[in-house]
């Protein structure tokens, strides 16, 4: 089982990228880096089979850290929205060159 | 049995997974991921970490998804029907990015001899059936791991002051 949990951990990781990659609306990019973080707890919960439970551990703190990640960044969007009215990454290019 | 149900969990996982990248409405994409994190709960169930499994219900599932709900509901973006996806030469590079990955991680996976199971499951049973399966990850965490724990909290401290202020109308 362990394999096919490492398996499933690429195979969501490599949607949560191509998502981040393919849409528009930064809200839908955000639940895909979510994706990929979940994708990196599944690879954790498969090695804490083998190496004990720190890996359960780590999951806690990639959790933890994706809720304040979160809650940063929807601030950050409500705020973008106020400013360009849309959350389409396209129409953000201040920083563009 | 547990290996049926694995492939099961798996299977809806990656399903609901392509469901949150090409659904056109938010708020479609948002319970697409809601189902994928359910799914990666019950996988957890099935690899014996049942308090990380009631998190992820609870805290991804119940709290972090309802945020997003939130903020797609405040911004008024739950209808957006137009086309979201990037088209073109963009939709050829993110999967060319892709597949690039894939390719990579399928290589560094075939030539590795991962064992079925290993120490660290029976620490985990020692440790579970010796303090509860609360216990086996919170005595870890509140000794070894006090240190990141209290940054942890420092961290979501801050996190929370930042959304506040980033959030905050600036007139207001």
């Amino acid at each position: 089982m362990i394999t096919e949990a490492i398996v499933l951990s690429a195979i969501l990781f490599v949607i949560g990228t191509f998502g981040v990659l393919v849409r528009r609306n930064a809200i839908i990019m955000f639940l895909c880096i979510e994706l990929q973080l979940n994708a990196v707890n599944v690879a954790f919960v498969a090695f804490s089979n083998l190496f004990g439970i720190d890996g359960q551990i780590f999951v806690f703190f990639v959790m933890t850290v994706a809720a304040a990640e979160a809650a940063v960044g929807l601030a950050i969007i409500i705020s973008i929205f106020r400013h360009y009215e849309s959350v389409d990454v396209g129409s953000f290019n201040l920083l563009k060159w | 049995m547990t290996t049926v149900l694995f492939y099961v969990f798996a299977g809806i996982a990656i399903g609901a997974a392509i469901g949150v990248v090409i659904s056109r409405s938010p708020v479609g994409s948002l319970l697409f991921m809601v189902t994928t994190l359910a799914a990666i709960a019950g996988t957890f169930v099935l690899m014996e970490a049942h308090f990380l499994a009631a998190v992820q219900v609870i805290v991804y599932a119940g709290a972090i998804m309802v945020l997003f709900l939130f903020v797609i509901m405040l911004l008024n973006l739950g209808h957006e029907a137009q086309r979201d996806l990037k088209g073109g030469a963009f939709a050829v590079v993110a999967a060319g990015v892709g597949g690039a990955m894939a390719g990579m991680l399928a290589l560094q996976l075939r030539g590795a001899d991962v064992a079925a199971t290993g120490a660290g499951a029976e620490a985990i049973a020692a440790a579970t059936a010796e303090y509860g399966a609360v216990g086996a990850i919170a005595r870890p965490l509140y000794t070894t791991y006090v240190v990141p724990f209290e940054i942890t909290g420092i961290l979501l401290l801050v996190a929370i002051v930042g959304a506040v202020v980033l959030a905050k109308r600036s007139d207001a």
